[in-house]
């Protein structure tokens, strides 16, 4: 779907025409993210962070699959391999850093592409089909960043594994044969390597599959935008090529500049040195830590250190990891306020800009050891992350005033740059 | 067969408004089922433990260098194992203990074999996430209790391998083991 007033598709070159009668791909391209796509025209920087998802996906997938030309999977040889990819392979120093902090840097743009929609309420009617596909992505994400950790089998990738399919092994009853059937032994080791190595081929795949759906679901409304004033007219909007296009490739020079600064001056800063030390089943690291990008969620795992009830403490922290990303799938139905950006919602601001600092307590907490007072802080930290969405978003929605919303995305525009006048009235769409 | 009287463009229907079409979309559909569930199980088996991995071999373990106070480390099933041959002392203080007060409730001679007390035989696999608790070597941090101390997320043993702080739910498991001479256990 599109606005009524989108750029038509008019190929004039007949080569075009032939290929638009027989498979309209071109077409479907130049609706999508071409000039046939219009997009409201107050789009910020935050909207640059999707894109970016994608180019970091690209990335990934590139590098990943030249990574595995030299990858041996088998736990003999996995970790030579990888070391030789190093020394030996033409550029393979390049592609292995190239992948490893590329994996980083999906992950800070797609944080900060999930905190640009919840500041923005992009997640509320009509677009909470691109919200929960979303959250889809991410679970696919994490799955499949845990599974390229291991597969370098190194001292962490053996205990991460070890510690993160432990976490199946908490489910009573059925727990242990799931764990037992995920690493196809009764701890890691070959068959265990395979499997992930042949999910981690695939999963990009399945995430580059969802991705469509997002975009899919997306342009069925159109782009939120800054103000979460719906579209009203023409005027509201600008096609996304040539503008979003460039400013896009304006947020990708940055993005790549600050990946290369990292890829080439400070490759192993967010790696662990544990990692170039080869798999060893009988000697645990001193400090297991997973990936950075598992901090908030790890700290929320370790923060129950006691048995409730019947329920002991090792499955309540493993229920409660997950339901903390479980919690974002109900988040459109949470937050019930019908304003959607959080600029016009003076409460939900404050406590927004409160969770964020939450979670950076907890990505602190979650990569710090296991003792006082940091339990002690994650405990806290972790009762008000649940707090935020369970008690505290449901109650702003209610009691909260907002404040008044612009007419029009255009007039916003104009009030911005002191211009207020007749063109500001909003024509409707039809 | 009833005869059909009423019209009906399929003309498959009986009396009671089921057709006859019906029970072969049910028969057609279980059947597909069936089969679905049946291609789809060695999908989900071919993950299980395969036949080399489960072909486990029993460990056998010399005590004979073992003094008091001492452990060792070894491997049981690809795991790690700890033999610890306690002191007086250390057995007095797993004694000591009320075992009904404890969060996995077992004494010392639950856990060891009858008249050899001072033999522990654990995993050394920490029950909360399955990292290898510190303590079986020289110089290693015991924890306050004592016994194993994990370092990944706090776990504390006692000097009988039972969990006494930290997150872990049970004691360090006791695999199933027996003594073939004064100086050598089987496990397993």
């Amino acid at each position: 779907m599109s606005f009524p007033w989108a750029e038509q598709y008019t190929p004039k070159n007949p080569v075009m025409v032939w290929i638009d009668e027989k498979l309209p791909l071109p077409r479907l391209a130049y609706n999508a993210v071409g000039a046939g796509y219009p997009v409201p025209r107050n789009l910020n920087y935050f909207w640059n962070f999707g894109v970016l998802a994608g180019l970091a996906l690209m990335i990934q997938i590139v590098t990943g699959v030249i990574m595995a030309m030299h990858y041996g999977a088998n736990d003999l040889v996995a970790f030579s391999t990888v070391e030789q990819t190093m020394r030996d392979v033409n550029a393979g120093w390049l592609m292995r850093y190239a992948h490893a902090n590329g994996a980083s840097f999906f992950f800070i743009v797609v944080y900060l592409h999930i905190f640009r929609g919840l500041y923005f309420g992009s997640y509320k009617a009509p677009r909470e089909m691109v919200w929960l596909l979303g959250l889809v992505i991410f679970l696919l994400m994490m799955a499949t960043a845990f599974m390229g950790y291991v597969l370098p089998w190194g001292q962490m990738s053996y205990w991460g594994a070890k510690v993160i399919t432990g976490l199946f092994g908490a489910i009573p009853v059925v727990g242990e044969p799931i764990q037992t059937w995920l690493l196809g032994g009764f701890a890691p080791g070959n068959a265990s390597l395979n499997r992930f190595f042949s999910l981690h081929f695939l999963l990009p795949f399945v995430i580059a599959g969802v991705i469509i759906l997002h975009i899919w679901a997306l342009h069925i409304p159109g782009s939120s935008n800054p103000t979460g004033v719906e579209v009203k007219g023409p005027q509201d909007t600008v096609p996304f090529h040539p503008y979003y296009t460039a400013k896009d490739g304006f947020g990708a020079g940055v993005f790549l500049i600050a990946f290369c600064a990292l890829l080439f001056f400070a490759p192993n800063f967010l790696g662990h040195p544990d990692n170039y030390i080869e798999a060893n089943p009988l000697s645990t690291p001193a400090h297991i830590v997973p990936e950075w990008y598992f901090w908030p969620f790890y700290a929320i795992l370790r923060a129950f250190t006691v048995d409730f009830f019947f329920v002991p403490a090792k499955l309540l922290g493993v229920l409660a990891m997950f339901a903390s990303i479980l919690l974002l799938f109900f988040l459109p139905w949470l937050d019930t306020s019908p304003v959607r950006s959080g600029k016009y919602r003076p409460t939900f601001n404050k406590f927004f800009w409160i969770l964020v600092i939450d979670v950076l307590i907890l990505g602190w907490l979650g990569g710090a050891p296991a003792e006082e007072p940091f339990v002690m802080m994650s405990q806290v930290a972790a009762a008000y992350y649940f707090a935020h969405f369970l008690i505290i978003l449901p109650l702003i929605s209610r009691f909260e005033k907002p404040l008044p919303l612009p007419g029009s995305i255009t007039e916003a525009v104009l009030a911005k740059y002191g211009k207020t006048d007749g063109a500001t009235v909003a024509v409707p769409a039809e | 067969m009833a005869i059909v009287e009423h019209t009906d463009s399929t003309g498959l229907s009986g009396d009671d408004g089921v057709r006859r079409r019906d029970f072969i979309n049910i028969a057609a559909v279980s059947f597909a089922g069936v089969g679905a569930v049946a291609v789809v199980l060695p999908l989900i088996d071919q993950m299980n433990p395969s036949a080399d991995v489960l072909a486990l071999a029993s460990t056998e373990v010399d005590l004979s260098a073992i003094q008091p106070g001492q452990a060792i480390k070894t491997t049981f099933r690809s795991q790690p194992l700890f033999v610890r041959q306690l002191t007086e002392k250390e057995i007095a203080e797993a004694d000591k203990v009320d075992a009904s007060t404890l969060r996995d409730p077992q004494t010392l001679e639950e856990r060891t074999v009858d008249g050899k007390k001072q033999w522990l035989v654990t995993m050394g696999v920490c029950t909360h996430l399955g990292c290898v608790p510190l303590g079986a070597g020289e110089g290693e941090n015991k924890g306050e209790y004592g016994g194993y101390f994990c370092p990944c997320h706090g776990s504390s043993y006692d000097t009988a391998a039972r969990i006494r702080k930290g997150p872990a739910p049970k004691n360090l498991e006791v695999p199933k083991f027996s003594f073939t001479s004064d100086t050598a256990i089987l496990v397993g």
